[in-house]
């Protein structure tokens, strides 16, 4: 039968830390897209106080964990459960990052008409915005199903980031003045693609907390763990 | 009324020698009242020692002298107006092997309030029921206290021993590595206890356990030859230590 800890209750307190701050980076994704399609620079101000409180969350976890670490001395699933909170925690302020260089990007689009109708860039942040999703409640769970199944989303993400700079090339190419909201596009995909890639780092994190296994910088696709291994 | 009101116990300079061994040398400390204050150090660094001043056991020792002043509630214990009995009421002791009288289980509680007059008849019922559910104690033994307490075990010997000096109704409680002598599931629950007791009062604790300090304490102390070196919050000491000495202490690097 396992006993309730004190070591448990301060457990609890750092997970919920993190998925405030994971639900904190998850609108910061819908509103600074919401910059951009709906063409409105209202957004903007919720993404750049999130900001603050994702930024203060960010030091106040890492002060946090490291006092669990040298008050408890943590072993075994609760150590690996804290290092990768720390760590979690600095992917997420990478994407609270992110989200403000998307806003600004964002921004400098509204002053020109837009170049084209958008439709893979807000579908790239709904990919993003569930792959953050899911990486928290992976962890949250200690699912490493869920986990897997983020890192395998981020093929299509970064499918769909190729695709908007093909069709971007095309069109700065063909017509110069284009150029410079192209190049904010190209750059906002960019940062939607370097969000997915945090959420996996989030996921391969949890798949270590939960098993002990470090499934990072596989050599080849083919070394990526299989569904059936876990 | 002298010192300071916000702290329970205070020493002010505070020297002990054992004939001609220097002791404990200007040691000044404030422990803060309903916490728990751990004290760590190497063997022979004095802890012990210290622990034993503020309730005066060291005066049980031949050839002892105290010089500077300690303070309870801001009065000097040494005072001619303080009685060693109510002293050693307000501040009982708990010690690194239980040791229950040997009689039952409610002879052992009963006893200090019975030596202090305190209650009779079913108010002392009343007192020995509460000492025993303060230390968790009741439920396991309340169909056996006649039981004779040494045949309890370490953990429930180690509680019986608090709950004895709970019964008088004591103000500070020391404990000289009170868990050394009980298995890690035992260790965690009488850590457990004390957590729950440091609501009601003073727990000042002597470990060589320093993990054991990083668990509980709110503040601990670190002495290494006689001296104490630094005195804080024990998150500051476990993480970022002032003093390069508490540093090697702390990290096992002290040879």
């Amino acid at each position: 039968m396992e006993r309730q800890r004190q070591f448990d209750k301060e457990l609890d307190s750092l997970k919920k830390k993190l998925v405030h701050m994971a639900a904190l980076a998850e609108t910061m994704i819908d509103s600074g897209l919401a910059v951009l399609v709906q063409r409105d620079a209202g957004p903007a101000a919720k993404v750049r106080e999130y900001e603050q409180e994702v930024n203060r969350l960010d030091i106040e976890i890492d002060e946090y964990a490291l006092t669990l670490l040298a008050t408890q001395q943590p072993v075994a699933r609760d150590l690996r459960f804290i290092v990768a909170a720390t760590k979690i925690n600095g992917e997420l302020e990478r994407i609270g990052d992110l989200c403000i260089n998307i806003t600004q990007n964002s921004e400098t689009l509204l002053q020109q008409p837009p170049l084209k109708p958008l439709i893979d860039i807000p579908h790239m942040a709904d990919l993003a915005r569930k792959m953050v999703r899911d990486s928290l409640d992976a962890f949250i769970a200690g699912d490493p199903l869920v986990a897997q199944a983020v890192i395998m989303a981020d093929d299509r993400v970064d499918a769909l980031k190729d695709q908007v700079l093909r069709e971007l090339l095309t069109c700065m190419i063909s017509d110069p003045r284009t150029i410079e909201r192209g190049l904010a596009l190209i750059l906002i995909s960019r940062h939607l693609e370097r969000i997915g890639d945090h959420a996996v780092n989030i996921a391969e994190d949890v798949i270590y907390m939960i098993q002990g296994r470090d499934v990072r910088h596989p050599r080849t696709p083919k070394e990526r763990p299989p569904e059936s291994e876990l | 009324m002298n010192g300071n009101m916000e702290y329970k116990i205070q020493t002010e300079n505070l020297d002990l020698y054992y004939g001609g061994f220097h002791a404990l040398k200007g040691v000044s400390i404030s422990i803060k009242p309903r916490a728990i204050t751990a004290i760590i150090g190497p063997s022979g660094c004095g802890k012990s020692t210290l622990l034993r001043c503020f309730n005066r056991m060291n005066e049980l020792i031949p050839g002892v002298r105290i010089e500077g002043r300690l303070l309870l509630d801001g009065r000097d214990i040494h005072a001619s107006g303080m009685s060693l009995t109510q002293l050693r009421k307000r501040v009982g002791m708990v010690f690194q092997r239980p040791n229950p009288f040997p009689l039952s289980v409610l002879d052992n509680v009963a006893y200090g309030p019975r030596v202090h007059g305190m209650t009779r008849g079913a108010a002392l019922e009343e007192a020995v029921e509460a000492a025993l559910r303060a230390t968790a104690l009741w439920d396991a033994l309340k169909d056996r206290l006649q039981t004779p307490a040494l045949s309890l075990s370490a953990e429930q010997q180690q509680r019986l021993c608090i709950s004895r000096l709970v019964a008088v109704e004591p103000e500070v409680l020391l404990m000289d590595e009170p868990c050394s002598a009980l298995d890690p599931i035992a260790t965690e629950r009488v850590e457990e206890l004390m957590r729950l007791l440091s609501e009601r009062y003073t727990i000042i604790i002597v470990t060589h356990n320093m993990q054991q300090a990083a668990r509980v304490s709110r503040e601990t102390g670190f002495m290494l030859l006689g001296e104490l070196v630094e005195f804080g919050l024990t998150v500051g000491i476990f993480k970022n230590p002032t003093d390069k000495r508490t540093e090697d202490y702390v990290t096992g690097r002290y040879g």
